[in-house]
């Protein structure tokens, strides 16, 4: 067991408590930029799919984990950010800034949904995000002259400093650098008063009020930046998809989204990188179960959503805190041995909560 | 001009005179403590100056300035700070964040600073850190420091929601039942502290309680409510000794 001698204060703020940090997240840093050149061009693919994942669980985790506003309807600020990218793109907009606005227009989408759904909470939240999805998928099905419609719209070949972006590894650095931005910048929102407010209102909107922290204003920042990133994500899932379509952003991709944050771990950053690999590599196991199964049960129809759903429900019965709560319970399980007791995690019960104020 | 003037305050829940027509005012540095039965309004008369309710009729002015119809965010950062009855920490987070939130008014840095952390950034956080560890250090917390809301005994909760609310540097602190659910020890650690806070740190102090002892040890004057209304006011001996206050307790015979 690691015990910390702490000295300063900055040792709480920093991202890389100790050594072993710093080691450990090193190394990942550099097996994740040495990939390309282990990998075929499938396995990258599908990493730089992950990444993206990962990019729009940030998103989707700063809203749902941190600031306790469920979303069913993410697939509309990833569909918002895959064509306003692509048709800046093709707008002759470079590469970057054409990023740049797909967050940006994202992130006030965000914030007028945000806004609207002030007032609601819970599972009126969460239908009303599921209602706003569907009007987005409808209204790019339906503006042709903008998006195409469902004849589609293709992706213009994007380039970066004067490089065409043509191979699948210059994707994946791409993925890569804007992934550890991205986390970066959401971490870095965690550790301010900007984050913590957002805490604040996930835990109990009255206190947080009480302490001076406009609900308002806060819940539409969480919001806009959750559809920001979301859109970012969007964005690069464009490239990837290469041919955009109002059926390539449906309910499914929102509920996998969430099911990601689920089964990775609420309110940990570190859940949102576990549940992306889980979502991104659980279809190839599928595809890989399929060759082996009996063809009644392999070629059987709705046999993906039916397991994605299987599986939050399992999660939620007996793993709420998701992957990452399994790795916690795993980890102190070996540094305390032999004295880990299953108590140890045990969820508390709240007592004394009778007279909520709403 | 009293520091916080309560004037003709009202409020209805469906029929129900919740508070009715109440006015007292409460100078600056004393402690002051609400009292009455069960459902004489004293929460809701906290929540009234806090800012949750607004009042059906009447106005309450603090430091001069007039907070009736403030919603609560705007009246934290004047300088007003509270704690709830049933506690409501948020729990998920750990005592060190939870009073770390208590800072928020004190943020002097945007949102997108804090998405790059600027190093202006950095050097606040470490101010509000160094604010939050000197309140560690007032209510003997920092054996708690690291640890989730949610795994603290209930005497701890109590502590940290004062602390919270101290956080804020408040200049008029509402304590809504600091003592409640505390063994007679924490209560006694309780009334030192609601002495040192109002004392050193110079707050001024408006509570609600049911403990006798803990009033006649702490607060100058004293309020008691019934049904709505105020029924006495004066010192905590003189309180007690009022007819109209003994009946609403015991029930006139």
């Amino acid at each position: 067991m690691r015990f910390l001698f702490k000295t300063h204060y900055n040792q709480d703020i920093d991202h890389l408590k100790h050594g072993g940090d710093r080691f450990w997240y090193g190394l990942l840093l550099v097996l994740a930029a040495a990939a390309p050149a282990a990998l075929g061009t499938f396995y990258l693919g599908e990493l730089n799919l992950v990444m993206i994942y990962a990019i729009a669980g940030v998103g989707l985790m700063l809203l749902v984990g941190y600031t306790g506003q469920v979303s069913l309807g993410h697939a509309a600020f990833l569909a918002i950010g895959a064509y306003t990218h692509s048709l800046l793109l093709g707008a002759g907009l470079p590469f970057l800034l054409s990023i740049v606005a797909a967050v940006l227009v994202s992130a006030l989408v965000g914030a007028g949904v945000g806004w609207i759904a002030l007032r609601m909470t819970g599972i009126y939240l969460a239908i009303a995000t599921l209602a706003f999805a569907m009007l987005t998928e409808q209204t790019i099905s339906r503006a042709e002259w903008l998006t195409g419609g469902f004849r589609g719209l293709a992706v213009p070949q994007a380039s970066l400093f004067g490089m065409p972006l043509t191979q699948g590894w210059q994707h994946y650095y791409v993925t890569l650098t804007l992934l550890v931005v991205t986390l970066l910048a959401a971490l870095n929102i965690l550790r301010s008063s900007t984050g913590r407010a957002m805490v604040a209102i996930r835990d109990s909107e009255i206190s947080a009020e009480s302490v001076g922290i406009n609900l308002a204003v806060y819940k539409t920042l969480a919001f806009a930046l959750s559809a920001g990133i979301t859109g970012l994500a969007g964005a690069l899932f464009a490239h990837r998809l290469g041919y955009l379509s109002p059926d390539a952003f449906t309910f499914l991709i929102s509920l996998q989204l969430l099911l990601m944050v689920v089964v990775g771990g609420v309110g940990s950053m570190r859940g949102v990188i576990y549940g992306a690999l889980f979502i991104g590599f659980l279809p190839q196991l599928l595809a890989i179960a399929r060759d082996t199964l009996p063809p009644q049960i392999a070629q059987a129809p709705g046999l993906e959503p039916g397991i994605f759903g299987l599986i939050l429900v399992l999660v939620i019965l007996f793993e709420p805190q998701g992957i990452f709560g399994r790795w916690l319970k795993i980890k102190s399980y070996f540094q305390l041995f032999p004295l880990y007791r299953r108590a140890t995690h045990r969820r508390q019960k709240t007592y004394l909560r009778t007279e909520r104020l709403r | 001009m009293s520091y916080l003037a309560v004037e003709d305050l009202s409020i209805s829940f469906g029929g129900i005179r919740a508070v009715d027509d109440v006015s007292f005012a409460v100078e600056e540095g004393e402690v002051f403590a609400i009292i009455g039965p069960n459902g004489a309004g004293k929460t809701t008369l906290f929540n009234l100056v806090s800012g949750i309710y607004s009042p059906d009729g009447g106005s309450v002015r603090f430091a001069g300035r007039d907070i009736t119809s403030l919603p609560a965010h705007r009246i934290a950062p004047l300088g007003l700070a509270r704690t709830f009855q049933n506690i409501e920490l948020f729990e998920h987070a750990t005592v060190l964040q939870n009073l770390l939130i208590g800072r928020h008014v004190h943020r002097r840095s945007t949102a997108l600073s804090h998405l790059l952390f600027l190093p202006a950034v950095r050097r606040e956080e470490l101010e509000h850190r160094r604010r939050v560890e000197d309140v560690i250090d007032l209510l003997e917390l920092a054996h708690y420091r690291e640890q989730r809301i949610a795994n603290l005994p209930y005497g701890v909760r109590k502590v940290v929601e004062v602390g919270r609310a101290l956080c804020l540097e408040p200049k008029l602190l509402l304590l809504d039942e600091p003592t409640s659910g505390l063994n007679p020890e924490e209560s006694e650690d309780m009334g030192f502290w609601i002495e040192d806070i109002n004392r050193d740190l110079g707050v001024t102090v408006v509570m609600v309680a049911h403990d006798m002892g803990l009033v006649s040890r702490v607060a100058g004057r004293v309020l008691a409510l019934n049904e709505g209304r105020v029924i006495a006011e004066g010192s905590a001996a003189e309180v007690q000794k009022n007819p109209a206050v003994v009946d609403a307790y015991l029930g006139a015979d």
